[in-house]
């Protein structure tokens, strides 16, 4: 259970925007089901108190949102931002993709977020309601007659069990009580994945990708990928590619964008919460987190603003591409 | 009505894969399913519905058309066709079947397309009966029976039994072949399971949606509603909803240079997409509220008033589970429905 209630957040946001602090709110909005919450802008505290919601399947990130909606706003927007989404707050900060000025943050804790396909592999399909209770989440089924109660800790989201950080790395505001940078095992799947064979690791991918239906959902939920058009799109740029010729091409669509937002993807995990396919594609990214943090000292992308990230700033002692070959298996 | 033991089920799918490519749903991991080729063992999925719609079948997501080659002045052109093989798509759900006959009415009508054409030609699809719809199901809102499916041949799958009804005459083909495999039977068993399945249905959270409010001459009504800005604003302009959902049948020409000549092909495409139908005057739906908006008017529109009023949606629930922000058909049917004056 999250343990800032949506009550409090209500409140927060009715009277930013009654005392004028903002004019435009970002915030989940409720959907047919308990689960099936989208990003929505308020700008009525009546539409707030009747559709605003905070639970555990607020997964979306508010911070590239920022991008389109802070030139549509006049005064200043309010968003509300998770620790892991201020991450993406402060790298798309460094690269000039919003105005600051334009947006009132604040931070809120959070206790993970819920993995729905999880919850559903538990208590079944078919579900009416899910309420929280404690760190129990209460599914009530068309099938069943009593609701089944699940550890919410059970089902959460992959990026939630190998939380990073409880701490904000950015805020106006901060609701609720700050938390700390966590040791996770978020590059244990990563390791796995090293020690495998060249064979093995091109198989996992290859199975894993061979899935993909190019609908690009993991580009377009990207933080990192906030590039006005996308050379894929681009009918000009000679690379536009609305199918794969080929299995191949499609392992090489998702092996550029990992390289693309290499040393800017903060790990925030949206790739792989919203592919329909469940393609692990934050494994791609994390490798490249990995070998940054390896080759040029730990370095987390977002931690702060106008940090120069390894890949973009030059030292003497920069490690030589041969030492890096040298260590290939 | 026959039946056969579901114990017995991979001798029956053995024999159906004798004649014809046989493809059915398998589990694939996290609870997901998807259509495989059968081989000897492989299983029948329980998931109630597939990632991706068994569209692919008629209307793959890539395919190639011709190819060009070129000497000195001349041009050759290849029809790269090959003759489809006869196969049988098992277990489609009866949303899915009917999501067949709205593809043909796009497919089918003149010009006819000789590629989707001859694909249906020689699939023989059978239908598998829903017993356990999910929250995001709502065919009925469209007319359509989930425990009474259409198809060539419909299956119904209790516990330990399948039950088998043929349709049509190419169901009757097949059915044939099973002669031995199948026994005679009541439909006793298949009417109580059609009943179970109706009073879940009833439960279903989606169950009184209704899309009396949408149809072809609703244009007007609807094209300058103003809630389609706040639907449309936290669209991605991603693709998914257009890739999994069964009647989306939008597609792009294009033309791949090989260094030696040229593959004409198609493949899906999505009107959620910026460069959708660009044109030498650009893309004449500028921002993501008409792109968005043009997705939702083809459905229950459009599409509508080109085909004796019939909707092109048929509530099989796909883009409501795979949205990744949760925007979907049933949200813009209700926000927007009875509302659009407002």
């Amino acid at each position: 259970m999250q343990k800032v209630m949506r009550d409090v957040l209500v409140e927060k946001a009715v009277s930013l925007l009654s005392d004028g602090t903002v004019d435009r709110v970002l915030g989940w909005k409720r959907g047919e089901f308990s689960y099936d919450i989208t990003p929505a802008v308020f700008e009525s505290a009546d539409k707030i108190r009747d559709d605003f919601v905070w639970n555990e399947f607020c997964g979306a990130n508010f911070s590239k949102y920022l991008v389109a909606q802070t030139k549509k706003t006049e005064g200043k927007l309010l968003v509300f931002l998770k620790p892991c989404d201020t991450y993406s707050f402060n790298q798309l900060l460094t690269e000039h993709r919003f105005d600051r000025e334009k947006v009132y943050a604040v931070g809120i804790p959070c206790e993970g977020m819920a993995d729905i396909a999880k919850l559903k592999a538990i208590a079944g399909d078919g579900i009416s309601s899910v309420e929280s209770d404690g760190g129990k989440l209460c599914v009530t089924t068309v099938y069943e007659d009593a609701p089944v109660a699940v550890d919410a800790g059970e089902v959460l989201l992959e990026r939630c069990v190998n939380c990073k950080s409880k701490k904000h790395a950015a805020y106006d505001e901060l609701i609720g009580e700050e938390g700390e940078v966590l040791e996770s095992g978020r590059f244990d799947e990563v390791e796995k994945l090293e020690k495998m064979t060249a064979d093995e690791r091109f198989a996992f991918w290859q199975n894993e990708l061979s899935r993909c239906i190019r609908c690009n959902a993991c580009r377009d939920v990207c933080p990192a990928c906030t590039c006005e058009k996308c050379v894929f799109n681009n009918p000009a740029s000679g690379a536009e590619n609305k199918a794969a010729a080929n299995s191949f091409e499609e392992k090489m669509f998702h092996i550029i964008r990992a390289f693309h937002v290499a040393g800017r993807c903060t790990d925030c995990g949206e790739c792989s919460r919203v592919c329909p396919q469940r393609i692990p594609l934050h494994l791609l990214n994390r490798k490249f987190i990995k070998d940054i943090d390896s080759f040029y000292g730990e370095y987390q992308a977002g931690a702060e603003v106008g940090s120069r990230a390894p890949l973009v700033s030059y030292t003497k002692e920069d490690i030589e591409p041969s030492e890096v070959f040298d260590g290939r298996e | 009505m026959r039946k056969c033991s579901l114990e017995s089920m991979n001798t029956v799918l053995a024999e159906i894969a004798k004649t014809a490519a046989l493809y059915l749903p398998v589990d694939e991991k996290e609870g997901r399913a998807a259509y495989k080729k059968w081989s000897e063992g492989t299983g029948w999925s329980k998931q109630l519905n597939t990632v991706r719609s068994p569209k692919d079948f008629f209307f793959p997501q890539v395919e190639n058309l011709m190819e060009f080659k070129t000497e000195g002045k001349n041009i050759e052109i290849i029809d790269t066709r090959s003759e489809s093989e006869d196969f049988v798509v098992f277990g489609v759900r009866a949303c899915d079947v009917k999501s067949f006959e709205i593809l043909d009415r796009v497919f089918l009508s003149e010009p006819v397309d000789s590629y989707y054409a001859s694909r249906r030609a020689h699939g023989v699809v059978v239908a598998a009966a829903c017993t356990r719809p999910s929250e995001t199901c709502f065919c009925r809102t469209f007319g359509i029976d989930a425990a009474d499916p259409y198809g060539d041949v419909a299956v119904w799958r209790t516990e330990d039994e399948v039950f088998w009804q043929e349709k049509t005459e190419k169901g009757a083909e097949l059915m044939k072949k099973l002669e031995s495999l199948t026994e005679e039977c009541g439909v006793e068993a298949v009417e109580a399971l059609k009943e179970k399945t109706a009073k879940i249905m009833d439960k279903l959270p989606l169950a009184g949606l209704s899309a009396d409010a949408f149809g072809g001459d609703k244009t007007e009504k609807f094209f300058n509603a103003p809630q389609w800005k706040s639907l449309s604003e936290a669209c991605l302009g991603c693709g998914t909803c257009t890739f999994v959902c069964p009647t989306c049948q939008c597609y792009d020409i294009k033309d791949f240079n090989t260094g030696k000549g040229v593959v004409r092909f198609r493949c899906w495409d999505s009107c959620m997409y910026s460069e959708f139908t660009k044109m030498s005057a650009g893309q004449p739906r500028l921002t993501q509220l008409e792109r968005f908006r043009q997705r939702f008017m083809h459905k229950l529109v459009y599409y509508p008033a080109n085909n004796d009023g019939m909707f092109s949606c048929v509530g099989c629930g796909r883009c409501l589970s795979r949205c990744p922000i949760s925007m979907n058909i049933v949200k813009v049917m209700k926000t927007i429905g009875d509302k659009a004056d407002e």
